[in-house]
């Protein structure tokens, strides 16, 4: 289980991205994370891995305290957790298989990784991931060449190469096509009822969080304006989420 | 109104801009002695002319060339009759020559006549001492022509060398035979040229080599997020030198441990085959590939020796290689006989080796020691009591503050000679540990300091400080150095381009898209791995770019290195210019433009080929 309690990020000059938030994620739950660009989701997410140290407040994973691990430990706490991007952030020039791989770079003796050699049974489990995602086939061409959806599975395969116990999706979806946007969301569906991995997934289109998330948290302006289910989203609260010009659409 | 007056201020404006970058420019055709009637004048045009018409005629071919010669005695003063009589009549049947009159005095005017020499040919016309016939004296403006018939005739004064013996004149007419050749002048220029593109390759290669890992310590957005606790830094900061002594002596032992070995071919090679093997295997076991839960105190201290055992092989055979390579060369040179400079290649390659390994032993047993200790460091200072963290702050930081201080001290005694320890080792020693205390003091026992930053810094001052010194001036110093020759600017153009290529590599870094950054570090990956994940792969095509040009730089700085000692063809060049040789120069010149466009073309179709 993850447990939020407080989180405030404040950047260097001032700028407040979250403001005590406060929230519960239970084991295997699919949880959306909304709200306006800038309202704090990508600083949420990052908090979580620590890619953004927080301010204040504290991040508990199973119990054990996110926020207070050393250098060390929170490379053992990262490998746990998947992460997938809004701009896929594949190393272009590397090839797929290699994208993938990394996702295991928690896991092997760094020592190897200067000779960039990765273990047998990882370039196995990596060409099972690819498969997994419908791409083997595409496992020796360089990342820049596939298309946006594909460089997202990728992401996704990347992310899985980790034995996640939780994915962190920023915005997964937000630069593909609404055909792709289902078919990326459906693979990490899958992931979340199959292998009961945790998904915390921000969104942008309600329709999305209607179809996938088994729950929704709303920020605005780093505060947390609303939790609950995605069918408890009525037009009231639409507005208190998206601002009051806001208009529905879709 | 307001725009009328707007409009005279922009014309006024105007017009005082105008006569401001006039009195510069006047100024600036004064300091730079600009004289256009220097150039009017007919002397200067005249030998204008003939110098960019030699230039225009570089020295590349000769003909062959065959020879006529005759002589003609001749007597100066004029001896009796009967000297004169007993002169034997020319041979008419080859060239020969009539001198009339036959007899002069000292410095008296002569004509000679030559007949059946080539056709349309020239060639020197000179007097020959009777006493001293090996060095002949050279007449008038010393060539004659002759005409369709092979035939000439000149006037000639002739030299004060009076003697009662017979002298002679002698004429050589010379004409070009066959297809012409390559001179002389482009073998040397050849020679030369190809020692100037190897000249630049290493330079290249070597700078390459150091610039890379220079430029990940210049870039910023790799170390600013390197920060670290004081005890770690100060750690650190006292394991360097105390690792680099270690390493140094360590590997003196090996080399000397190794040394009956290297004295037999056959156990020298065994040493090179077995060592590297055991050192592989001994790795192999203490690095596994991959693991699920951290390990045992027990394991890690096995691991850590085992290591060490590796690192012991690895060292030991790196010195029987460099035995190996300098026996196995030195045969070579003498048994391959023309191609003996791969005996000499390989014996120079031990060299290297011989002489590298020690200090890369040093630095690697200097980082392996000091990031050991940071990292005890940052432990001790996750895992201690503030109080106790502040104390072995205070501690270690004036240590390390000492060390330092007193390091540098050293240096400035190293260069200037003070010889007076109190100023050069105890003040700085004791400035050093009580600005550690200090910092030590001001620090909160569990912040981080911008450790990152500050190497971002120095390496940074650093690296324009000795880029700003050109090329040419280093290799003066190498010269003194390594002694005149193409070494001396093999490393005065690497040392250039290590510090050039660093700063640009490290702009390159700089520019690279954080998101794979971002992803690479989300997986739980080390900064090591990081860097080479998602940082190399991003940065290959500008430094294969960068590295292109800056070999193309070199080539050309390397064609005037020459002109300081450095080797190279500008060495060639600026004799042939001293000695007014413009043919030979401008042969040089060409070699230079061929070779700079060439490696032009070269590198834009491997950019393309590779980028």
């Amino acid at each position: 289980m993850l447990q939020v309690i407080n989180l405030t990020k404040i950047y260097e000059g001032g700028t407040k991205a979250l403001d005590r938030v406060t929230f519960e994620v239970p084991d295997g739950q699919f949880l959306a994370v909304i709200g306006l660009s800038g309202s704090g989701k990508s600083t949420l997410l990052r908090c979580i891995n620590r890619l953004v140290e927080p301010t204040e407040g504290q991040i508990l994973w199973n119990g054990e305290d996110i926020t207070a691990a050393t250098p060390e430990e929170m490379l053992r706490i990262r490998r746990r957790f998947g992460m997938v991007f809004q701009h896929f952030n594949l190393v272009h020039r590397s090839s797929v298989l290699t994208n993938v791989l990394a996702g295991r770079l928690g896991y092997v003796n760094p020592a190897w990784s200067l000779l960039n050699r990765f273990p047998r049974q990882d370039v196995e489990k990596a060409m099972q991931q690819l498969e997994r995602v419908g791409i083997a086939d595409k496992a020796d061409q360089r990342a820049d060449e596939l298309s946006g959806g594909q460089q997202q599975r990728v992401g996704i395969a990347r992310a899985l190469m980790q034995d996640p116990e939780m994915i962190l999706a920023d915005e997964p979806v937000a630069s593909l096509d609404p055909v792709l946007a289902h078919s990326i969301m459906k693979h990490l569906e899958e992931i979340n009822q199959q292998d009961g991995v945790t998904v915390l997934c921000s969104l942008h289109f309600l329709d999305i969080v209607h179809r996938y998330a088994d729950r929704v948290i709303a920020l605005n302006e780093g505060q947390l304006v609303f939790e609950g289910l995605p069918t408890e989203i009525d037009d009231q609260k639409f507005k208190d989420i998206y601002g009051r010009e806001a208009e529905r659409v879709g | 109104m307001k725009t009328k007056r707007a409009l005279i201020w922009k014309s006024l404006r105007t017009g005082l801009l105008t006569v401001l970058v006039l009195l510069i420019f006047a100024y600036g055709f004064q300091i730079t002695k600009v004289n256009l009637t220097e150039l009017r004048s007919e002397q200067r045009q005249e030998s204008l002319t003939r110098v960019i018409r030699t230039l225009a005629r570089p020295d590349l071919f000769a003909f062959p060339q065959e020879e006529l010669a005759a002589t003609a005695p001749v007597f100066l003063p004029c001896p009796g009759t009967q000297a004169l009589a007993a002169l034997p009549a020319p041979d008419t049947s080859g060239p020969y020559m009539l001198i009339t009159p036959a007899c002069a005095d000292p410095k008296g005017s002569v004509q000679v006549e030559g007949f059946n020499f080539y056709p349309n040919a020239a060639g020197p016309l000179r007097f020959v001492p009777g006493s001293d016939s090996a060095n002949p004296v050279t007449l008038g403006n010393d060539v004659v022509s002759t005409d369709a018939q092979g035939h000439f005739l000149a006037a000639f004064v002739l030299p004060d060398r009076p003697s009662e013996d017979v002298q002679y004149v002698r004429a050589i007419i010379r004409r070009n035979v066959g297809l012409p050749q390559l001179s002389e002048t482009a073998y040397s220029t050849w020679d030369k040229i190809v020692e100037t593109v190897f000249l630049a390759l290493l330079a290249t290669v070597i700078g390459t080599a150091l610039a890379i890992p220079l430029s990940f310590m210049a870039a910023r957005n790799l170390m600013v997020s390197v920060r670290s606790p004081l005890a770690s830094i100060s750690l650190s900061l006292l394991g360097w030198p105390a690792g680099i002594v270690i390493g140094f002596l360590v590997a003196r032992w090996v080399g000397a441990l190794g040394q009956p070995l290297a004295s037999s071919l056959l156990a020298n090679f065994a040493a090179v085959v077995v060592a590297p093997l055991g050192a592989w295997q001994a790795m192999r076991w203490a690095l596994p590939p991959e693991e699920l839960t951290p390990p045992g105190k027990g394991t890690r201290l096995a691991r850590s020796l085992v290591m060490a055992l590796a690192a012991l092989l690895a060292l030991f055979a790196l010195f029987q290689l460099a035995a190996l390579a300098m026996s196995l060369g030195s045969r070579l040179e003498d048994i391959l006989t023309s191609f003996g400079f791969l005996g000499g290649f390989l014996f120079q390659l031990g060299e290297i080796v011989r002489l590298i390994t020690p200090v890369l032993a040093a630095l690697a047993a200097g980082g392996l020691l000091s990031s050991k200790l940071a990292q005890l460091g940052q432990r001790f200072s996750e895992r201690a009591s503030a109080p106790w963290v502040k104390a072995f702050n205070l501690l270690v930081a004036t240590a390390a503050g000492a060390t330092v201080m007193g390091l540098l001290g050293l240096m400035i005694d190293l260069l200037y000679q003070v010889g007076v320890p109190s100023f050069t080792l105890w003040i700085p020693m004791a400035v050093g540990a009580v600005g550690g205390l200090v910092l030590a003091a001001m620090v909160k026992p569990k912040d981080t300091l911008p450790n990152g930053l500050i190497i971002y810094s120095i390496t940074r001052t650093i690296l324009n400080g000795t880029r700003s010194i050109e090329a040419l001036v280093m290799a003066i110093v190498f010269v003194i150095a390594v002694g005149i020759g193409p070494f001396a600017g093999v490393l005065a153009l690497g040392l250039h381009t290590i510090v050039s290529l660093a700063k640009l590599y490290s702009e390159q870094v700089e520019s690279i898209l954080p998101g794979p950054l971002e992803a690479v570090e989300a997986t739980g990956a080390n900064r090591l791995q990081t860097i080479i994940y998602a940082v190399v792969p991003q940065i290959v095509p500008p430094y294969i770019s960068y590295t292109m040009y800056r070999w193309d730089i070199n080539v050309r700085m390397s064609t005037i290195i020459g002109f300081v000692g450095g080797g190279g063809i500008g060495f060639l060049l600026q004799q042939n210019i001293n000695l007014l040789n413009y043919r030979a120069a401008a042969a040089q010149m060409l070699a230079i433009a061929v070779v700079v466009a060439a490696m032009d073309y070269i590198s834009s179709y491997l950019r393309q080929r590779v980028v």
